[in-house]
């Protein structure tokens, strides 16, 4: 039987599809008998949704212009 | 939301392959004509995203803007010999690496910061800390202090916040240098493992223990903050807990 810590350890791999089917089975055995476990799993599924709608870095605009300007001599 | 849309233009992510490849011959065909418009769409598009990878290599955002701006003079310059072996996109960021690489090991203080020192040293670092666990018993290793159930809403929640953002920027950049690279990459601009791999040259192996710890130590600061911050006052833990 799997531990609650042998989960947190898989969970990437869980989710990243890299499991054996073997292994997937009793993940998701476990999930279903461990409510701890599946707090954990939304947790980190949250967190990977938290980061992917952070808002993007703000690039100085002096240096889109200096690009854009180096753009326009770059064919002549 | 925004780095995404903005991207819309030039990769759309549910578009096929064939589409993709042809909007990026045609991108590139622009670029090549010298069509400042295409440029600037590109730039705009990518800029934000390369700053962000940058600034996980080397010491200040002025160097990584530096490194931005050496990118996409890289990337005029090797226009003409582009061949589409990999995607514009992906072509882009591993010239940003290249350059940030360089650039790192000359900023002193990321000097000696190998891939391999940090994997190694990575490996027994668990993902909750062990004091969660029960440490005998029939249930040893099964949870001692579980983790409760956040709210759907958390992650928009965690992002209206100006404080709470700040605070998940500082996790992130708290991150050893590898682990952050692959984070930036798989999970705040969304590439694919396969892509993140071939941009920082590390294996799949590689990239998924590195990403696993990553993600494992952001999860963790957000826990800590949920239970700390003025975030837990809100009507925030309602009983969602069956599922």
């Amino acid at each position: 039987m799997l531990t609650c810590k042998d989960l947190t350890e898989l969970v990437t791999d869980y989710l990243e599809g890299n499991l054996s089917p073997w292994q997937r089975v009793r993940f998701q055995i476990h999930l279903g008998l461990c409510f701890g476990c599946r707090a954990y799993l939304r947790q980190m599924r949250q967190t990977i949704r938290t980061l992917g709608k952070l808002p993007p870095e703000p690039f100085p605009p002096e240096i889109r212009e200096e690009l854009l300007r180096r753009f326009r001599h770059w064919r002549r | 939301m925004a780095p995404n849309e903005a991207s819309q233009d030039i990769s759309v992510p549910d578009t096929s392959v064939e589409d993709r490849a042809s909007n990026e011959a045609q991108l590139i065909e622009a670029l090549r004509r010298g069509d400042e418009t295409a440029f600037a769409r590109l730039i705009d598009t990518y800029s934000g995203a390369l700053l962000r990878v940058a600034m996980a290599y080397v010491p200040t955002r002025d160097v990584a803007e530096e490194v931005v701006q050496e990118t996409w003079l890289g990337v005029l310059e090797g226009l003409d010999r582009f061949e589409a072996r990999s995607s514009l996109k992906t072509w882009i960021f591993k010239i940003l690496t290249n350059r940030a690489k360089t650039r790192g090991t000359r900023e002193s203080r990321y000097e000696a910061v190998g891939l391999q020192t940090e994997s190694a040293s990575g490996a027994d670092e668990p993902a909750v800390d062990p004091a969660r666990f029960r440490q005998q018993g029939l249930f040893k290793h099964h949870w001692a202090i579980m983790p409760t159930a956040w709210e759907e809403t958390t992650p928009e929640r965690l992002l209206l916040s100006k404080e709470s953002r700040a605070y998940i920027e500082q996790a992130i950049a708290a991150l050893p240098p590898g682990q952050r690279q692959v984070i930036t990459l798989r999970d705040i601009e969304g590439f694919t493992a396969q892509e993140t791999c071939n941009i920082l040259g590390i294996t799949e192996t590689n990239q998924r223990v590195l990403l696993h710890r990553a993600r494992s130590k952001v999860r963790r600061a957000l826990e800590q903050y949920l239970e700390t911050s003025s975030m837990k006052s809100h009507p925030f833990q309602t009983t969602d807990s069956q599922r």
